[in-house]
């Protein structure tokens, strides 16, 4: 009994020492320094040198770095607008009572997600090249196209499949998630509104969605920071025509790891960096949404 | 009797309309299950056709659209092998994941219990810039990251790959949260009157409780380890200890114009992962899914 008065709070420093020596080391240390590194002209073998707001002038004056949040912001809203819309189609049909097998499409609309984004990019470059990959084999072989088409050297194909890609990664596990919200709804709604004789459509409309809501917002949030963020897949499929297929941190890879532009590589980081914070203020002040995410 | 003999005359007016609207449904049920089964088909088609096309010769890959297996696997595998040690790449993976996900996930319930379970000092606070680094984009002290692991001698070694699976927020979060509602407070207490030492009230009382949540957030931290491809990319200079989503991404460099060697690297990043996916599906979405309702 004694020992229990004994202040024991103390004790968690402890518990979460090392996840904050861990984040210091791996974490907030590396990213303060990078700030110190962008103001520096690091090249790899030189000691970095304080050159003061070079590099961000440089940035600001840089049209490939605008070019890459175009390009990112267009591959985006084209891979998230048919990425969520068939996420919700496939949950709210597969949530249906007469779906038998349900198990075996969760599993097979997931499947793509936990492959590798670096596989499915070569996967999307493979299948869409401009010689032998198997769509315009295809294409060709149904009749619809007489010559190859040369998908990865146009500006608006090159992105549409970059896209692509992305959906492709991504619809399955979006569709999971809005089938945990979809059973986390109480069926005793569903059967009041069967009683009082509302249509499917209504149901949907009057029910579901709204309930779903913040889950759809939740999705949307963290597909406006994971989105602007893609990487590993779109460099499998290359640049593009004229880098119109260069995303923001593919500009970044290139700058510090291919061209060992380390300093200037760093201020395209925080530039990046803001570019997705300013984002996601945006995305918080689409009206309803902050409303939700506290209720 | 009466009330069935009642039923009776109405039901004369609405047999019509009760069998038309039998008929509808049965009609949208029947292309309901065609577009889903559509759907499944193109989501799977993709890897079918990796899968083929990696067992013909590049020739044949050139030439015409391939539905059937070829008997060519073989010599694509062998030129593959003899140039990128993929089977390699595969166990440094596994090796890397396995150790990061027993780490990730052993400290994070560590650190999530601490803030749960002890009021110390500035817990909120110091809980809330947890929460804010979740904001904060990977990528952005990535070059401060590289400097400084270069600086410290651990480039070109595991260390900057694993340790930082220790500190990760959404996993801090994830427990804290778990540790609130599966840890009650009366059984550390009791616990603490029968003399048993802090940490062994964590090993023993609090992390056997946790167990289930354990599952939940180990896939997601196994696959995104699994996924990483920028950090081992830019911190390991030797081939041989390189990931596979690295040799994936070399393979498409090396091999550019080898193309039954590339879809033979796919297959091979693809076929393991189905293996495993095809036996713990279930486990695996569920758990996603109930990592889904907990956000």
């Amino acid at each position: 009994m004694f020992k229990s008065k004994i202040d024991k709070n103390p004790h968690g420093y402890y518990f979460i020492a090392p996840f904050f020596i861990s984040f210091i080391v791996f974490g907030l240390g590396p990213i303060l320094y990078s700030f110190y590194l962008s103001f520096t002209n690091w090249e790899g073998f030189n000691e970095p040198a304080f050159i003061g707001l070079a590099n961000y002038e440089r940035l600001i004056h840089d049209t490939l770095f605008y070019k890459s949040i175009l390009n990112t912001l267009v591959i985006w809203i084209f891979s998230i607008i048919p990425q969520l819309t068939i996420a919700l189609t496939l949950a709210l049909v597969l949530h249906e009572k007469f779906i038998r097998g349900r198990h075996l499409f969760h599993a097979i609309f997931y499947f793509p997600n936990i492959i590798t984004p670096i596989t499915l990019g070569v996967m999307f470059a493979l299948m869409f090249d401009w010689q032998t990959g198997s769509i315009n084999q295809f294409l060709v072989s149904i009749g619809v196209i007489e010559e190859p088409i040369y998908w990865m050297n146009n500006v608006w194909t090159s992105r549409a499949i970059v896209a692509l890609t992305i959906m492709f990664q991504n619809f399955g596990f979006n569709m999971l998630v809005f089938l945990a919200g979809l059973q986390a709804i109480p069926k005793d709604l569903y059967e009041a509104a069967e009683i009082d004789g509302a249509s499917k459509f209504q149901t949907a409309v009057k029910i579901t969605i709204p309930l779903i809501r913040p889950v759809l917002i939740f999705t949307l949030i963290t597909s406006v920071i994971g989105g602007l963020q893609i990487f590993d897949a779109p460099l499998m499929l290359g640049k593009g025509p004229d880098n119109s297929t260069v995303t923001m941190i593919m500009n970044l890879y290139e700058a510090a790891f291919v061209r060992y532009d380390y300093g200037y590589g760093a201020t395209i980081a925080y530039g990046a960096f803001v570019v997705i914070a300013i984002a996601t203020i945006i995305t918080f002040l689409i009206p309803g949404v902050r409303k939700k995410k506290e209720a | 009797m009466k009330q069935s003999l009642e039923i009776k005359s109405t039901s004369v007016i609405t047999d019509k309309e009760l069998k038309a609207k039998k008929r509808k449904s049965l009609i949208i049920i029947t292309l309901i299950w065609i577009m889903l089964i559509i759907s499944a088909i193109i989501c799977l088609i993709p890897f079918y056709s990796m899968i083929i096309t990696s067992t013909h010769a590049n020739s044949e890959i050139a030439r015409k659209l391939l539905m059937t297996p070829g008997d060519k696997f073989l010599d694509n595998y062998k030129r593959l092998v003899e140039v990128v040690p993929i089977w390699r790449g595969f166990a440094n993976s596994l090796f890397i994941t396995l150790i990061s996900t027993v780490l990730g996930l052993y400290f994070s319930a560590m650190s999530g219990y601490g803030f749960s379970k002890y009021q110390f000092k500035g817990n909120s606070f110091l809980f809330a810039c947890v929460l804010g680094t979740m904001m904060v984009p990977g990528q952005l002290g990535i070059i401060g990251f590289f400097r400084l692991m270069n600086e410290m001698g651990l480039i070109n070694t595991y260390w900057p790959i694993i340790l930082p699976s220790i500190s990760n927020a959404f996993a801090l979060f994830f427990f804290k949260q778990v540790a609130d509602n599966s840890v009650p407070k009366e059984i550390v207490e009791a616990a603490r009157i029968d003399g048993s030492r802090e940490i062994t009230i964590f090993h023993r009382v609090a992390l056997p409780l946790m167990g289930p949540s354990l599952a939940t957030l180990g896939i997601f931290l196994f696959i995104g380890k699994w996924n990483e491809f920028l950090q081992p990319m830019i911190l390991l200079f030797d081939n041989k200890l390189q990931t596979l989503p690295v040799m994936i991404a070399s393979v498409r460099s090396q091999f550019n114009v080898d193309y039954g060697a590339q879809y033979v690297g796919i297959v091979i990043s693809i076929i393991p992962i189905l293996i495993v996916f095809a036996i713990f599906s279930k486990q695996i979405i569920g758990n996603v899914m109930a990592g889904a309702v907990k956000e």
